[in-house]
């Protein structure tokens, strides 16, 4: 059973805000979702996972200094720059 | 519907300038509302051209790109008001090979936002129309990408696949579309939705135009640590096919008929079977969990903090972010990573993501034991003619339409999409599954089939 707490904790994980009458109709499409996702019990644990369908090494590349974008390109899509920088939210708060 | 072998028939008598010009002046009279962003700087490409400056094998064709795919300078949105005035700094790995080759980037196509979608409904920028039939889907997420094909307003495009991205539009557009082998093109600036699954890959309409985009876009990217470094290069086969009909992979009656009929068509040059795929039914559940976790974790980029929608003040991160992204996001996107993360959350990890790549296991090792006994697999793409807009409103009832092509996605083998004909004048679409990096395979059997039905899906006007 997905209850409306659990909706109110998976949107903080996801640091999405909801608004009040979005958490009850999330809640009733997460409930029959994860009820379909249910079908997955039936497979037995011993498999082993497949994390990618490659068989893909470490790929190694020459330690040299390469041109990165000018910093006026990585900063040219931001809203809050100062000195040059990114100025993001405070993470410690008063 | 054009082709490259006609636009250069075209530019033998005409200036790339008038034509391009004439393709825009059609877009923009357009109801599709497969583009969200033109291209203006298409205009001086064709200049060049027609003064002779322009070389290469896509040398004054017109390639339109999805909107997941970074153009430097040229807004790309994924269809998102989280990236609606996003310019990238730099250009995708298939956007810089495009740009070698000659071809003129005419605009950005519309698209479920962030890929997530089977219909294009999704998108801020609103719903793309049927060629076919207005008051019906374009399918998704690639949607803008299969209705400009289709409505005469580009000659090749972009897709992106993650699901079944390319081909459900390329089916219910009637044109072709496929979904490379994983890591055959290089994903350098296609914006992240599920890594693990998705690739960019070839829209046209024709297998000469589809193989020849291919051509141009694959190979060796060391920005992409994915990439496998494989070429490839279109070669014409001759030989019998072993063909297995893949049993679990079903559709509507209309729709099977139809398929039917094709299986006829096959079976003069090749041999047709029967296969299946027993961990079919685990399929559609495993991939939306994959997904969805990979969504979680490819999303938390979006804050507010380097580019993308912002918010005028700055106040504590956790309320800025969760603004932000609740400004920023749809409901669909909203919907996916909020799953995602509960999927990967403590105490559900082992019990929905694991699980969920265990069946990937079971998937993979279906195809590989099909894909011994046949040279290709195949199956009908979309499960029905393309809805109506707004018809499939509950989620779950949406991501089921995906039945047929998600596992292929799983086991990152190649697939294609290609029309086969009309059902109440709406196009279907044939899927063609073939082994790891055996595309070549795959487009001789679509070149076998084209050339028995060109006039039938050639015959009919989009509305």
């Amino acid at each position: 059973m997905i209850t409306e707490r659990d909706v109110h904790h998976i949107a903080n994980l996801a640091k999405i805000e909801l608004k009040p009458e979005e958490v009850e109709k999330f809640r009733r499409e997460f409930q029959k979702i994860i009820e379909y996702f249910n079908i997955l019990d039936e497979v037995p644990e011993e498999i082993e996972p497949t994390y990618h369908v490659l068989p893909l090494k470490n790929v190694f590349r020459e330690d040299v200094p390469s041109r990165s974008l000018d910093r006026e390109e990585v900063l040219m899509n931001a809203r809050h720059v100062e000195d040059g920088y990114f100025k993001g939210p405070k993470i410690v708060e008063d | 519907m054009i082709t490259v072998r006609e636009w250069r028939e075209r530019l033998e008598s005409e200036r790339c300038y008038d034509l391009i010009l004439e393709l825009f002046e059609r877009i923009e009279r357009s109801k599709l509302n497969a583009f969200i962003t033109l291209n203006r700087e298409a205009l001086e490409k064709a200049r060049e051209y027609d003064r002779g400056e322009v070389k290469g094998r896509l040398a004054g064709i017109p390639v339109a790109v999805k909107d997941n795919i970074t153009t430097k300078g040229l807004r790309t949105t994924c269809a998102s008001k989280m990236l609606e005035n996003y310019i990238p700094p730099f250009d995708a790995h298939v956007v810089e090979r495009l740009k070698q080759e000659g071809a003129i980037i005419i605009g950005k196509t519309n698209m479920d936002e962030f890929a997530m979608g089977t219909t294009t409904e999704t998108s801020y920028f609103g719903v793309v129309r049927n060629p076919y039939d207005l008051n019906r889907v374009a399918g998704g997420s690639s949607g803008g990408s299969g209705a400009c094909l289709a409505g005469d307003e580009s000659v090749l495009a972009l897709g992106s696949d993650t699901g079944g991205s390319i081909r459900c539009p390329a089916s219910f557009c009637g044109v072709f579309g496929l979904k490379p082998t994983y890591g055959l093109v290089s994903r350098y600036g296609l914006i992240p939705y599920a890594n693990s699954l998705e690739q960019i890959g070839p829209m046209a309409n024709s297998v000469e135009d589809l193989a020849l985009l291919l051509e141009v876009i694959a190979g060796r990217d060391e920005r992409d640590s994915t990439n496998a470094g494989v070429e490839f290069r279109f070669k014409r086969m001759d030989g019998r096919f072993r063909i297995g009909i893949i049993r679990e992979m079903t559709a509507k009656d209309e729709v099977m008929e139809k398929f039917y009929e094709i299986v006829d068509v096959i079976r003069q040059r090749h041999e047709v079977v029967e296969v299946s795929l027993s961990s079919f039914k685990y399929a559609l559940a495993a991939y939306y969990i994959i997904a969805m976790s990979e969504a979680s974790s490819n999303l938390a980029r979006y804050d507010g903090v380097r580019y993308g929608h912002s918010l005028d003040k700055l106040c504590s991160w956790t309320k800025y972010f969760a603004r932000v992204r609740a400004e920023g996001f749809g409901e669909e996107v909203k919907r996916r990573i909020m799953l995602g993360s509960y999927a990967l959350s403590a105490g559900y990890y082992g019990r929905y993501y694991l699980k969920a790549l265990k069946v990937r296991t079971l998937v993979k090792n279906d195809f590989q034991k099909a894909l011994k006994e046949c040279d290709l697999l195949i199956a009908p793409t979309m499960p029905s003619l393309p809805f109506k807009i707004g018809e499939l409103a509950d989620p779950l009832t949406m991501y089921k339409m995906d039945v047929n092509t998600v596992p292929i996605n799983l086991a990152g083998v190649p697939a294609m999409s290609m029309p086969i004909g009309f059902v109440r004048g709406l196009p279907v679409g044939l899927q063609i599954i073939g082994n790891y990096f055996e595309e070549n395979k795959i487009l001789n059997l679509a070149l076998d089939i084209e050339e028995e039905i060109r006039d039938e899906i050639r015959s009919k006007k989009v509305a």
